[in-house]
């Protein structure tokens, strides 16, 4: 309990992806929720590299860590961009009315 | 070793409070500060964890840049009008919650099991490829590899960003009518013959220009 070890990392990192997983399931809210729920999994596998690369002593997931960083922002930007315009052509970016693809 | 133990635990349990948060708060706005507060707890527990260069990288990338993102889209887009609504379904009646929980607590116990159960694969340990030396910082030793192995990775993440930005810009952009623009052709293309009117004045009469 005291003597913090890889089971403690890894036990966070699946709570916190199970949250984002949650956040992207119950959400009627608007499609902004959804891309930081995202952003929280996303998070949680960040966490998952890190840890596994200090606890093996093995500096590749701190890389692979990176390149996520980079594509994460990518994407936030982009899905950011997206909402925009959406946005601007059907003024509404509430989760249930958006159904253009009648999913 | 306590001290350590303890400020794990008091970072990972803002991490996980702040991210119930960021799904459950009924203002959007409310909801990326709470994103900011993971992001900042959890790159607390890296710095804590020895990977500082990751953490730093962390809070500039996520909390200068992406949060401040996610704050003005949601300052732009007119969402006030949501506030109130929480989980609530128009059209379901909240049938999806159950369901939504149910999947989420399988993936959950799933991934439980997994931390449980598994192992080291037996020659792991010799086919480590880059190890953590401790002679130098961890920002140092980050930099040796990835500007020598990992140099075309590198360079395609550059251009990932690239594209990102090339793309958000086109898909936002949109042309205004009744706005004055710069036209550069026009300006380059201007010739003396059209700029400069020669006109004959006469005497006590002055030059009339006609418009």
């Amino acid at each position: 309990m005291l003597s913090i070890g890889l089971g403690h990392y890894l036990t966070l990192a699946a709570i916190i992806f199970t949250i984002g997983i949650v956040g992207i399931f119950l959400n009627r809210k608007n499609v902004i929720v959804i891309l930081m729920s995202i952003e929280l999994i996303l998070l949680a596998v960040n966490i998952n590299l890190v840890a596994f690369s200090i606890f093996i002593n093995d500096l590749s997931g701190q890389i692979f860590t990176l390149f996520i960083l980079t594509v994460a922002a990518a994407e936030a930007a982009i899905g950011l961009a997206i909402i925009v315009v959406y946005f601007r052509n059907s003024d509404t970016i509430r989760v249930e009315e958006i159904k253009n693809l009648k999913g | 070793m306590i001290a350590h133990s303890v400020f794990f635990y008091v970072f990972s349990l803002i991490a996980i409070i702040s991210a119930v948060m960021v799904t459950v708060s009924k203002n959007t706005v409310h909801s990326v500060f709470f994103l900011i507060l993971d992001f900042i707890s959890i790159s607390c527990l890296f710095i804590m964890i020895g990977a500082e260069f990751l953490g730093m990288i962390m809070l500039i990338v996520y909390v200068g840049a992406v949060a401040v993102l996610f704050l003005f889209v949601v300052m732009m887009l007119n969402v006030a009008e949501q506030k109130g609504q929480w989980f609530s379904s128009r059209w379901d009646g909240g049938t999806h919650i159950p369901i939504g929980l149910l999947v989420s607590l399988i993936i959950f116990f799933e991934l439980i099991i997994v931390i449980g159960g598994w192992k080291y694969k037996p020659d792991l340990l010799n086919s480590l490829s880059i190890d953590i030396s401790t002679e130098v910082t961890n920002t140092r030793s980050i930099g040796n590899v990835l500007y020598t192995d990992y140099i075309h990775l590198f360079q395609i993440s550059g251009m990932i960003l690239l594209v990102a930005m090339i793309g958000a810009i086109v898909l936002t952009y949109r042309e205004r009518a009744g706005v004055k623009r710069q036209s550069y052709v026009k300006q380059i293309s201007r010739e003396r013959d059209e700029g400069v009117d020669l006109v004959e004045a006469e005497r006590n009469k002055g030059v009339k220009i006609d418009a």
